[in-house]
């Protein structure tokens, strides 16, 4: 009897050997020797993993059970591997171009990149998942504790406990290797290592069984054949439904489960590996199967009654006292179940990282995927948690189920659960038409009948269902019965949960497929994905958005890690031709990197956090259109035509206004030119006429005088008029140029009263000592202003005695100078109007103005940066003029 | 078919031999797996006929199942060897 | 000869220029220079011949124009504008308002001459 710890040392000793593996491969192809890493070889001996510890020791006691019938398992993915051309090739096409992390990545990715798909799917994939990591544990419980007969049977204790380190063991591996870096293509090189010496070591190990079996303890062959015939399995009952049904069943979940999508799709490093897979696994498939009948009819025939056929592996060496084989055979065992658990609780980490904590995490993080935290460190640390949760709730699964038989038809359910994932895939890859709403609800629709009529029932009558309900149906309802739905009676469970489950499925898929109309980013992937052969590049998801580069390099950066993140920019800046600097921010650009961040936390993170960064558009208006598909072309034409038209309104809008703006003042003007018309004309007809008046002769001398003094008068008023105009023009064009000097307000008021003449018609009152102002600006037309004020006063100041008083005040840091009269002042609607252009007050004979006065002191003063006003509530007619203190005030 | 149809399968004028034996060899290769179905549903038959004995049975399975292997193994050389106008972009490994 | 004309205008030196031709000519010349009170000047004196200027203080020419024309009494007098705005609307708005001469500033002596009498035989 081998020693147990001999065993165990064996056992440690081999695991050290994977580790090395894994370790060594790694660095090889971080230096970037990869070359023997992508062989076929690899590529299909890792496609293994198919076959787990159920292979290695259920398939025997199922064969020593009923017969040939756990072929069905090999068969089913053989004519999937058989028929690659068809479905294998265009998933690893589709995989490869669009980036693919996991089979929810690519339920979501397809059906426009939804969350909830991938939720689903992810959830589907852990509880179905769960129980067959139990499996493994119990399996490989089992085998430590047939060697461990000479201590006596082990406890239950015993079982948990060693179950326990293996649990945590494995965790330790797959995360060691699983998550040391975020691989944008997502490949583990050191996991498929490890894996593929696991599948030599298992076939080596089964078929070295096989060949004792029938060398070492038949006599060949032809002694083998009568011995199966001279077995209790020599006539086989085949079970026509179940012989079709659990091959169709093999053939579905060798395509969903998590852990085959991962080395099939997602760890493929070369299409053309594929092609020879095709061939290789088969024949894997096929030598591994081939010894499964002898060996269980040989234990059958030497192992006493009783005895487990599970173990018979195992037994059957030791028995005959072959120690060596039988350890080789435990390590066979031991690869089997931990290369599938490794493989799997990656493939869950990844599907539940990226589809269930990251939007999660991005969706509570309002800032957004640039801001705040390292976004790579939260997606490796959840898929580490994420190892360790399936591991765990593997482990506890193994610890309620009491690790007893039950488990091993878990098997089969198990892939019922996951290939109810099958009619989103096919339909997916293969039909324009599927959609999210289609998917979603046979989704859901299948895992429904397979909870109702598989999973549940199989924790027992009394365990979930009660017995009542098993036999009548849920309310007595006959026809609902979980195991007899609709009344078919009499199919085995599982053959019945896998026929309704999988055609309500597909008919809830189809249906809802047609039924519902997909959005325009649903479109476009299937486009892509549908016609992938016809596509050569990535979907094209991105508009011209301006994001800085700077900010998306620091996102980037934030999850691929800073050499990556580098790497691809300096390589789109050597692209675009731009070495040295950071790249444009093309859509090409945006495309390859959603690409790449797609490797690291799927496609619909990917998107959303590009999405942010862009804050808008996920699809743009030219990639629509180039889908060449009818109607989303129409819906985009439409849209684009309800955006111009805002645009029109808006434009048109903008327009009216201008418009109406260029009415006013061309009515201003109007109005101002035949204002000036006016006011020219009306002294010119006094010129003409009265020259015509003095050529003829019957005038006499007086009038003669008379008329001519008029005419002088006239052409002094025409000659002002224009002066006055010219000068606004000036001023108000801003042509004017200020002659900007220091000087002494109460000069300029003095200069102002010396040149408007003031005579003794006004009084003027000032108080010269506090006009005591020094300033600095234009000095002559501070004086025209005041001049003008003046001379309003003496115009229009209708008192008896008119008086003008002139009165100088300060307010910081401004200066004024108050010109007020006694007169009845200004009514208070003209007060504005005053300052207008061509703005008479009052009898156009006081005037001898043409009003422009006003208007030319409000110029002026603006001008030199101050102002004049009036001042209301002061009795007479008020002008403020307000002067900034030693301002200087450049001609523009 | 129209869409997955890769370029150089639409009709052409002229069909030329070697492209043209290539496209049978494709239709080889998606037809076989159907081929190999109903290989492994032919003990069914013999069920239905009269009672099966399970040595036969293994002999007939393996050897139907060696033949496909054999007729997967021939095919993967052409049908690899032509792949589509598109190739696949390569992962910076 | 007795005909009498009546000017409203309120620029002083053309209301000078204007009775100084007229009168010459044997016109009598009334002036009035108000625009509030023209029309009510108009209907007291019943002129000849009016000559109405568009510009004046209180009231629009046009208007007093229209007012006339409305009013039955002075419907058929003949009227004269007289305008320093040389716009084609001014002219069109006067005879749509039925004005029967129209006379831009500035203008001939001769000119002023003949329309009044021309107005004044019609």
């Amino acid at each position: 009897m081998l020693s147990f710890n001999i065993l165990i040392t064996v056992a440690l000793g081999y695991v050290v050997l994977l580790f090395g593996v894994a370790f060594y491969a790694e660095r090889r192809a971080a230096q970037g020797h990869t070359g023997w890493l992508r062989s076929s070889l690899i590529y299909t001996l890792s496609l293994s993993v198919y076959c787990t510890a159920w292979t290695f020791y259920g398939a025997v006691g199922y064969a020593a059970r009923s017969g040939l019938e756990f072929l069905t398992i090999y068969l089913g993915p053989t004519l999937v591997m058989i028929g690659w051309w068809l479905i294998l090739r265009k998933l690893v096409r589709i995989g490869r171009s669009q980036r693919i992390t996991s089979i929810a990545d690519l339920i979501s990715s397809r059906f426009g990149k939804s969350n909830t798909l991938g939720v689903i799917v992810t959830v589907l994939a852990v509880i179905g998942t769960t129980p067959y990591i139990a499996l493994q544990l119990q399996s490989v419980t089992l085998s430590f504790s047939v060697f461990a007969g000479d201590s006596g049977p082990w406890t239950a204790q015993d079982l948990s406990g060693t179950a326990l380190w293996v649990a945590v063991g494995l965790a330790a591996f797959t995360v060691l290797f699983g998550t040391r870096t975020l691989d944008s293509n997502e490949r583990h090189h050191g996991v498929v290592m490890a894996i593929a010496v696991e599948a030599i070591v298992k076939l080596f190990a089964l078929v070295a069984v096989g060949v004792f079996v029938v060398w070492g303890i038949a006599s060949g062959p032809t002694d083998i054949l009568a011995r199966i015939d001279a077995s209790p399995i020599a006539e086989w009952q085949v079970n026509g439904g179940r012989w079709v049904g659990l091959t169709f069943l093999s053939a579905a979940a060798f395509l969903c489960l998590p852990r085959m999508f991962q080395v099939l799709v997602v760890e493929n490093a070369d299409e053309q590996h594929v092609a020879t897979a095709g061939w290789a696994f088969p024949l894997y498939l096929a030598v591994m199967s081939l010894f499964v009948i002898p060996i269980a009819v040989v234990g059958l025939d030497l192992m006493p009654a009783g005895s487990n056929p599970d173990l018979f592996v195992l037994t059957l060496p030791l028995s005959q006292g072959a120690n060596g084989l039988a350890t080789l055979s435990f390590l066979g065992g031991f690869s089997s179940a931990t290369s599938m658990v490794i493989v799997a609780a990656l493939a869950l980490a990844t599907m539940v990282s990226n589809h269930v904590v990251m939007p999660l995490w991005l969706g509570l993080r309002p800032q957004g995927a640039t801001v705040s935290g390292d976004v790579r460190r939260v997606v490796i640390l959840a898929r580490r948690i994420s190892i360790a949760a399936v591991l765990a709730l593997g482990w506890l699964y193994y610890r309620m189920s009491g690790g007893g038989t039950a488990l091993a038809a878990i098997g089969l359910i198990s892939f019922c659960g996951v290939a109810q994932v099958l009619p989103a895939l096919l339909g997916g890859i293969f039909w324009r038409g599927a959609t999210r709403f289609g998917a979603a609800g046979g989704l859901l629709t299948g895992f429904a009948v397979w909870a109702y009529a598989l999973f549940l029932p199989s924790f027992g009558a009394g365990g979930v269902m009660s017995e009542a309900l098993l036999a009548q149906g849920p309310f007595g309802i006959g026809w609902l019965r979980p195991q007899a739905l609709f009344g078919i009676e009499g199919l085995d469970p599982v053959v019945h949960a896998v026929l309704w489950s999988m055609l309500l499925n597909t008919s809830v898929f189809c249906v809802g497929s047609v039924l519902s109309f997909p959005s325009p980013v649903e479109r476009l992937q299937g486009a892509q994905i549908v016609n992938v052969f016809e596509h050569s590049s990535g979907p094209r998801g991105w508009s011209r958005g301006t994001p800085a580069a700077e900010d998306l390099l620091v996102m980037v950066q934030r999850i691929l890690g800073s050499r990556q993140a580098q790497t691809v920019f300096e390589q789109e800046a050597n692209r675009q031709e731009l070495s040295g600097y950071l790249p444009e921010i093309t859509p090409d650009f945006l495309e390859r990197l959603e690409r790449e961040l797609a490797g690291s936390v799927g496609a619909a993170t990917a998107h959303a956090m590009i999405s942010q960064i862009l804050g808008g558009a996920a699809v743009s208006v030219e990639d629509l259109i180039a889908v060449a598909d009818e109607t989303a072309q129409m819906m985009e034409y439409s849209s684009r035509l309800e955006a111009q038209s805002v645009e029109l309104t808006r434009t048109a809008r903008q327009l009216r206004d201008a418009n109406d703006k260029l009415t006013a003042l061309s009515i201003q003007k109007d109005g101002f030119l035949s204002q000036i018309s006016h006011e020219l004309r009306t002294p010119m007809t006094s010129i003409r006429s009265f020259s015509e008046l003095l050529r003829d002769d019957d005038v006499s001398d007086v009038e003669r005088q008379k008329f001519a003094g008029i005419m002088h008068d006239e052409a002094i008023r025409l000659t002002r008029l224009l002066d006055d105009l010219l000068d606004l023009s000036v001023l108000e064009n801003g042509q004017v140029h200020l002659n900007l000097q220091d000087g002494n307000l109460r000069d300029i008021i003095d200069r102002a009263l010396v040149a408007s003449k003031q005579d003794a018609s006004l009084k003027v009152v000032r108080a010269p000592d506090h006009e005591r102002e020094l300033l600095h600006t234009d000095l002559d037309r501070l004086g025209q202003v005041f001049i003008n004020l003046v001379a309003n006063a003496q115009k229009y100041c209708d008192a008896d005695r008119p008086t003008l008083e002139i009165a100088v005040s300060r307010s910081e840091p401004d200066v004024f100078v108050d010109f007020i009269d006694n007169g009845t002042g200004i009514p208070r609607k003209h007060q504005a109007v005053i300052f207008e252009k061509f703005s008479r007050l009052s009898d156009q004979a006081a005037a001898g103005g043409a009003g422009l006065g006003l208007a030319i002191c409000r110029e002026i003063m603006e001008r030199l940066g101050g102002s004049v006003t009036y001042l209301p509530g002061k009795g007479g007619a008020a002008f403020r003029v307000v002067l900034p203190r030693a301002q200087a005030l450049a001609a523009q | 078919m129209n869409s997955r149809t890769p370029p150089e399968q639409r009709p052409a004028v002229f069909l030329e031999r070697t492209s043209y034996r290539r496209r049978r060899l494709r239709d080889v290769g998606r037809l076989l797996p159907f081929i190999g179905a109903l290989l492994f549903l032919v003990p069914l038959l013999w069920n239905a006929g009269g009672e099966t004995r399970t040595a036969m049975a293994m002999v007939y399975l393996f050897g139907a199942w060696a033949v496909l292997i054999a007729l997967a193994a021939i095919l993967s050389r052409p049908l690899k060897t032509r792949d589509d106008v598109a190739q696949q972009s390569n992962g910076p490994d | 000869m007795g005909r009498r004309v009546l000017l409203i205008e309120d620029e002083p030196n053309i209301i000078e220029a204007i009775s100084f031709i007229l009168s010459r000519d044997g016109w009598t010349v009334h002036t009035h220079s108000d625009g509030e009170t023209a029309a009510a000047r108009v209907r007291k004196d019943m002129p000849e011949v009016l000559i109405l200027d568009v510009m004046l203080p209180g009231r629009s020419g046009f208007d007093i124009l229209r007012e006339l024309r409305e009013d039955k009494v002075t419907n058929a007098l003949p009227i004269m504008m007289l305008t320093a705005r040389g716009q084609t609307k001014d002219r069109e708005l006067a005879e749509k308002l039925g004005v029967t001469a129209f006379m831009t500033k500035p203008f001939s002596n001769k000119d002023v001459l003949s329309k009044v009498r021309a107005l004044a035989d019609a």
